[in-house]
């Protein structure tokens, strides 16, 4: 059942925000960075005006933001936080923990530069450092995408038993005002619905330990439990999302292919750039190029097999990162999807390329001179085994 | 949902193990066999022991059960191996069994 839309104008921050207050979470302990501090500001505001009940926890660090959500989390407290970059670098620790003790925690990632040199803007460094912590992790394009994420994410982690991480652009997506159609406060409230742990440290009638002691004889079968539950996890982010679909209108998957049915050349993106890459892909389609892009939403877990799937057909794959992952190698996405396409016994010529680092400007000029790279076979890199977009040499 | 902690042993399967690990029982320890974990096991050589009693007050993990005043056998359910009863024992009442777990 279509519910009604109210259009508004939000900046990515605002939008979380006003899906934060929607769904009126127990407990929300953060610590503000840029350019994230919106967040738990807009929060605070809405506590100190009584529009949510929400414990709103001043911490003094984002180390303790996290040891506390996890803490609220175990105890029975729906609980999420917000942050970016640095923030997340120092939650990196707790990060494992809360996977570890499948507490259902939603963070709202804004993705900014990690230090050093040090840098406030937009790119992935921050979330791609914390791909391997256990968190699902869903990346948005646009303010919109943002705030539906979000109103998804408590619906995913609470079945999955798994934190999930909303992430989108700092700045371009969190501080840009773009027009975005939300649901009704109810709408919200009914589809995210009331929590209700199993288990939980408050509950006086059935005593619990949580996050016990592993010895070398658990350990493996307890990492083993959460690489199964990220796994199994793509079924109910589907599911999940058929349904907010159903409800607002927007349809979502684990990526989303714009031209790709006939595409023999493909960009492969995650955030908002994916917005130029379609620019181009149009312009080149409207010359009669057989382009396309996929912009990937949930990294994690890695859709491997159904971007392989997605991929048959496609001669030649620009993969994108947002993020230098100094492996050697290529970039931290690039690598997963050259390792999906090799699992699938898929051979297409795939060009790693580095963009947008530290706020980087990157134009659908950029995008379509990336398109007539990859068409014209111009995939050669110099000195190291991938592409740097825009740096100057 | 109560967790039976006497299915989480060490031989139990990955998908057999409590989400997170969590444990919903009070007072679990007492069913959890950490025992299992021992490599060298004490032996009570009775006809040695004066009950004098030095031993069961220093085992950090209460495997000496004294009853009316005096000590029987080891209750090695818990029992680490630790050998602290053996070398606090005056008479030679109780030998660590080197590489003996059970």
């Amino acid at each position: 059942m279509a519910a009604k839309v109210i259009r508004e104008r939000l900046s990515g921050n605002e939008a979380i925000a006003t899906a934060i207050r929607q769904i009126n979470p127990d407990v929300m302990p953060a610590f503000p960075i840029t350019p994230s501090t919106e967040i738990p500001q807009f929060v605070s505001s809405y506590v100190a005006n009584g529009l949510v009940d929400t414990e709103f926890v001043p911490v003094e660090s984002e180390h303790s933001a996290m040891s506390a959500t996890i803490g609220a989390s175990a105890a029975g407290a729906r609980a999420m936080t917000a942050t970016s970059s640095a923030g997340l670098a120092f939650m990196w620790e707790e990060l494992h923990i809360a996977s570890s003790d499948r507490l259902p925690i939603v963070l709202a990632l804004v993705n900014r530069a990690l230090s050093g040199p040090i840098n406030i803007n937009a790119d992935h460094s921050d979330g791609m450092g914390a791909k391997d912590c256990g968190w699902i992790q869903l990346y948005a394009e646009s303010n919109q995408e943002a705030y539906d994420n979000m109103c998804m994410a408590f619906r995913i982690s609470e079945k999955v038993m798994l934190p999930v991480m909303v992430c989108q652009d700092g700045f371009i997506t969190s501080h840009a005002v773009q027009n975005i159609n939300l649901l009704e406060d109810a709408a919200v409230k009914e589809f995210v619905g009331t929590y209700k742990p199993d288990q939980y440290l408050l509950n006086a009638k059935a005593p619990m330990a949580a996050g016990p002691y592993a010895v070398t004889q658990y350990y493996m079968e307890a990492r083993r439990g959460v690489a199964q539950a990220m796994y199994d996890s793509k079924d109910t982010i589907l599911a999940v999302s058929k349904e907010f679909g159903e409800l607002s209108g927007r349809e979502y998957g684990l990526f989303e292919e714009y031209c790709m049915d006939d595409a023999e050349y493909a960009i492969v993106i995650m955030g908002s750039a994916a917005g130029a890459a379609k620019d181009a892909c149009d312009m080149l389609r409207a010359e009669g190029k057989k382009v396309g892009v996929i912009k990937i939403r949930v990294y994690r877990p890695f859709p491997a097999k159904e971007l392989a799937e997605a991929l048959k057909g496609v001669k030649v794959i620009a993969a994108m990162d947002r993020a230098e992952s100094f492996s050697g190698n290529s970039g931290p996405m690039a690598c997963e999807l050259k390792a999906a396409l090799y699992t699938a016994k898929m051979t297409p010529d795939v060009l790693s390329m580095i963009y947008g680092l530290g706020g980087r400007d990157i134009t659908v000029e950029d995008m379509v001179k990336i398109y007539e790279d990859l068409m014209a076979g111009n995939l050669c890199c110099d000195e190291i085994p991938y592409r740097y977009v825009n740096v100057r040499e | 949902m109560k967790t039976d902690i006497s299915k989480q042993g060490l031989d139990v399967k990955w998908k057999d193990m409590t989400v997170g690990c969590n444990i919903v029982a009070p007072g679990g320890s007492v069913d959890f066999h950490t025992g299992e974990w021992r490599v060298d096991t004490p032996k009570f050589i009775e006809e040695k022991c004066k009950q004098c009693l030095l031993c069961a007050p220093v085992c950090p993990d209460s495997c000496i059960p004294v009853t009316d005043g005096k000590r029987a056998g080891f209750d090695l359910d818990h029992c680490k191996g630790c050998g602290i009863c053996a070398k606090v024992c005056p008479f030679g009442a109780i030998e660590m069994m080197k590489g003996v777990k059970k």
